[in-house]
C-alpha cells in the first residue's frame, strides 16, 4: 500500500528546508523500497513547527514537526509511515489545540489539500460558491456579500458589498476585477499563504466578483518578493482555464472571465489601490487623487473592483454557506473572521483565523506562547508598518475595527509583530519615518518631505539634543502628514511614531507621560 | 553585446501586443539579463509608443529594477519590523562588515550584491534573507556566512 506524506510547498516551509526534507523522504523510501506518495500542501500555519511533515494513517493525519533532512532515517526506522512514536511526533494534526480552537473559514483548506489539484479543491467544497453564484442575478450576489458584513481585509475595512454595488451600477462596456496581492506590510503573510496554499479559492472569488458586477477581465497584482505565489497561481489558473472555470462561457454559462497574474516590482506604495492601478497600467506607482473612486473610474479609466486577496478569497464560502453563516461570527460591526498573523519576537508564530472579538492577550500568550526570547513583551505593532504600537496595558483589547479605532490604532491586514523589552521605541519611531521616506511615491509634499524631516528630527531626539523643541516638531510634523497626505503611507506614518511617543515616553528621553494625539 | 540586443528585441516583440506591457517587459528583460540596460530604453519606448523619459521614469521608480549588472549572486536582507524584533540589525551589520560593502553595493570580486528588502512575507520565521531566488528563515550570522561561502565557491 502506498503511504501519502504531506510536505508543505509554502515559502516559509521552504525557507526552513522543506524541499530538502521532501527529497530526503523520497530517497529514503526508494532505498527501503517503500512506495510513498508525497503531496506538497500549503502550510497549516504553525510556522514554528515547520517543516511540518504529515503522514496519512487510518487514525488520521499524524504530524511531525521541525523535521530536517537528518531526521528522515530515524523517522523511517521509528515507523513514522504508520504514525509511530518519535521525538518529533506531535500527534494527530486535527487534534493540535492551536488548530482545533480556530475558526477557519477563509483558510478552510489551506494546509489540508494539494493547492494545485483542482480535484482536491472540488473534493473539499471548492467551487460550490461559484455554482451558487451562477444561479443568481448579479445584484443578488452583491446583496449576499453586503449582508455578510464582509469588510476589506487589506486594511481599510470598507464594506466589500458597497464597493461591488457601485461597480455593478456603473455603466461601461468593460469593467475589471483587480486583486491587490501586494502584501508589503511587515508581519503579514496571509495573502501569501492563500496564494500558495489554496489558489483556487482566490480564482473562484474573483470569478464570482466578475459575474456579480459584469466584469470579464481580472488581474492579480502580486509582489515580486513572492515568486512561489506567482508560480502556484499560474499553475492553478492554467488548470482552471483547461477545465472551463475560466475563459469563455464559464461552466457553460453566458459569463466570461479571463484572469492574469501581474508581477509587481518592489514598491510598497503600490499596495495603495490607486498606485496599484497606475502600476498595472505600466506607469510609475503614483497615488491618484480621489474622487473619482476606482469603482467609477479605475483600471484604464473603467469601473473596477479592487479588493485584497483575503476579501476575495472569503467570497466563495459566503456564497456557499450564505451571508448569515458568515455574519454570525464576529462582534459589533466587525463580522466574520480575521486571519491573524503572529510575527516578530513570538514563540509560536503563525496564522490564527478567529472570529473578531479575540483579544490581543489571547493571541500573544495562548496562541503565541509569549516572546521567542523569553523576555517580557513590551510592545506590539498591529496592522503593518503604518499601524500603532500598543503597550501591555492595551493587550485586553478585542480585535475589532471600532475598538482599535477608539485606541487610535488599526487592525490593518491583521499582522501582529511582537517586540520584547530590549526594543527602543524611539528607534522604531525613527524607522517608521525612514520607511516612509524610502517608499514615498513623492506625489504629495507632506509624505515626501515630511518623512525625511521626521528622520532628521528623530536623530536629534535620539542624540539628546534640543529635546523639547524636537518633540514639539515631531508632533507638528505628524499633524501635517496626518491631515495633508494624499494616501495612507504619509497619512498613517504618524500612527507608529506618535503611539511610540505616547506610550513609551521614557525611550524618547522624557520622564513624564505626554499625550501627542 | 549584439546577442544582448537581439534578446531584448525578442522580449519586446513577445510583449508589445499585451495590455499595458511595460512592467511585464521590464521583468522579462531583467530576468534574462540581470538588469535593464539604459541603451534599451529607446527601443522599448518606440515599440510601446512611449517617450524615453516615461520608460526611464518607470525603471527608476521601482526598487526591483536595476540598470547595471548585479554581482553573480544577490543577497537581500530584510529590514522590516518583524525581522528587527528578531535581531536583523545585528545580522545586517555582520553581513556588511564581512562582505566589506554597504547596501546597493557589489563585492569587488563581483560575487555578491547586497540589497535591503522590506518584508519577504516570512515574518513568523524572522529574521529572513533571500539569496538569489531562495528565501531563508530564522537565519543566524553563522548560517549567512555558510551560505555566502557556498555561493562564492559556486561562482
Amino acid at each position: 500500500m502506498t503511504t501519502t506524506i504531506y510536505v508543505p510547498r509554502d515559502s516559509s516551509a521552504l525557507s526552513l528546508g522543506a524541499n530538502q526534507v521532501a527529497t530526503a523522504i523520497m530517497h529514503e523510501a526508494a532505498a527501503r523500497n517503500i512506495p510513498v506518495n508525497i503531496v506538497r500542501n500549503g502550510s497549516r500555519g504553525m510556522f514554528w513547527l515547520e517543516p511540518l511533515v504529515e503522514v496519512v494513517t487510518d487514525a488520521g493525519r499524524v504530524a511531525y514537526g521541525q523535521v530536517t533532512e537528518d531526521d528522515i532515517d530515524s523517522l523511517f526506522t521509528a515507523g513514522f509511515l504508520e504514525g509511530e512514536d518519535h521525538a518529533l511526533r506531535l500527534g494527530l494534526t486535527e487534534e493540535l489545540s492551536w488548530l482545533r480552537n480556530q475558526e477557519r473559514l477563509t483558510f478552510a483548506r489551506v494546509g489540508i489539500t494539494d493547492p494545485v489539484s483542482l480535484q482536491d479543491y472540488l473534493d473539499h467544497d471548492g467551487y460550490k460558491g461559484l455554482h451558487q453564484a451562477l444561479t443568481l442575478a448579479g445584484s443578488d450576489i452583491v446583496q449576499q456579500v453586503t449582508d455578510s458584513g464582509l469588510r476589506g481585509r487589506g486594511g481599510a475595512a470598507f464594506p466589500t458589498g458597497i464597493k461591488w454595488k457601485t461597480v455593478l451600477e456603473a455603466k461601461a462596456e468593460q469593467k475589471y476585477i483587480v486583486c491587490n496581492a501586494d502584501e508589503g506590510d511587515s508581519g503579514t503573510y496571509s495573502d501569501r499563504m492563500i496564494m500558495e496554499g489554496d489558489p483556487f479559492v482566490l480564482i473562484e472569488g474573483m470569478t464570482i466578483a466578475g459575474i456579480a458586477v459584469g466584469a470579464t477581465q481580472g488581474y492579480i497584482y502580486v509582489r515580486s518578493e513572492y515568486p512561489h505565489s506567482i508560480e502556484t497561481l499560474n499553475l492553478a489558473i492554467k488548470t482552471a482555464y483547461a477545465s472551463g472555470y475560466l475563459g469563455r462561457g464559464i461552466l457553460g454559462s453566458k459569463h466570461d472571465f479571463y484572469l492574469e497574474v501581474r508581477r509587481a516590482a518592489g514598491a510598497y506604495v503600490c499596495g495603495e489601490e490607486t498606485a496599484l492601478l497606475e502600476s498595472l497600467e505600466g506607469k510609475r506607482g503614483l497615488v491618484r487623487f480621489k474622487p473619482p473612486l476606482p469603482a467609477i473610474s479605475g483600471l484604464f479609466g473603467k469601473p473596477t473592483v479592487i479588493n485584497n486577496v483575503i476579501s476575495l478569497a472569503t467570497v466563495p464560502i459566503i456564497m456557499d454557506k450564505g451571508s448569515v453563516y458568515y455574519r454570525d461570527y464576529g462582534m459589533g460591526r466587525s463580522r466574520g473572521t480575521l486571519p491573524i498573523q503572529l510575527a516578530g519576537n513570538i514563540k509560536h508564530g503563525g496564522l490564527v483565523e478567529k472570529a473578531f472579538g479575540v483579544t490581543l492577550r489571547e493571541l500573544l500568550y495562548d496562541y503565541g506562547g509569549g516572546s521567542a526570547s523569553g523576555r517580557p513583551i513590551k510592545a506590539v505593532q498591529v496592522g503593518g508598518p503604518l499601524g500603532a504600537y500598543l503597550p501591555e496595558s492595551q493587550f485586553d483589547t478585542p480585535l475589532d475595527y471600532e475598538e482599535f479605532g477608539k485606541l487610535w490604532a488599526v487592525l490593518g491586514h491583521g499582522g501582529i509583530v511582537a517586540f520584547d523589552d530590549t526594543v527602543d521605541m524611539a528607534h522604531m519611531a525613527r524607522y517608521a519615518f525612514e520607511f516612509c521616506a524610502i517608499e514615498s511615491c513623492g506625489k504629495c509634499t507632506p509624505c515626501r518631505i515630511g518623512s525625511t524631516r521626521g528622520v532628521e528630527v528623530m536623530d536629534k531626539i535620539i542624540a539628546g539634543t534640543e529635546q523639547a523643541q524636537s518633540i514639539a516638531l515631531v508632533k507638528d510634523l505628524s499633524d501635517t502628514m496626518l491631515n495633508g497626505s494624499l494616501c495612507a503611507l504619509g497619512g498613517m506614518t504618524p500612527y507608529p511614531v506618535l503611539s511610540a511617543l505616547n506610550h513609551f515616553p521614557e525611550d524618547f528621553g522624557l520622564v513624564k507621560k505626554e499625550h501627542a494625539a | 553585446m549584439h546577442d544582448q540586443q537581439a534578446r531584448i528585441k525578442s522580449h519586446i516583440e513577445s510583449h508589445q501586443h499585451m495590455a499595458s506591457p511595460l512592467l511585464p517587459l521590464l521583468h522579462a528583460i531583467q530576468d534574462d539579463l540581470g538588469y535593464i540596460p539604459e541603451e534599451s530604453y529607446s527601443n522599448i519606448a518606440k515599440a510601446l509608443n512611449l517617450s524615453v523619459a516615461e520608460v526611464h521614469g518607470v525603471v527608476t521608480f521601482y526598487h526591483h529594477f536595476r540598470t547595471h549588472p548585479p554581482g553573480k549572486h544577490v543577497l537581500q536582507v530584510c529590514r522590516a519590523e518583524s525581522c528587527q524584533a528578531m535581531g536583523s540589525e545585528a545580522l545586517e551589520t555582520h553581513v556588511k562588515s564581512s562582505l566589506g560593502i554597504d547596501f546597493h553595493q557589489t563585492t569587488s570580486d563581483g560575487a555578491i550584491t547586497l540589497e535591503p528588502v522590506y518584508c519577504l512575507g516570512n515574518c513568523a520565521c524572522s529574521p529572513a534573507i533571500m539569496l538569489d531566488d531562495q528565501v531563508y528563515g530564522r537565519v543566524s550570522s553563522k548560517q549567512v556566512d555558510r551560505l555566502l561561502a557556498d555561493a562564492k565557491e559556486a561562482v
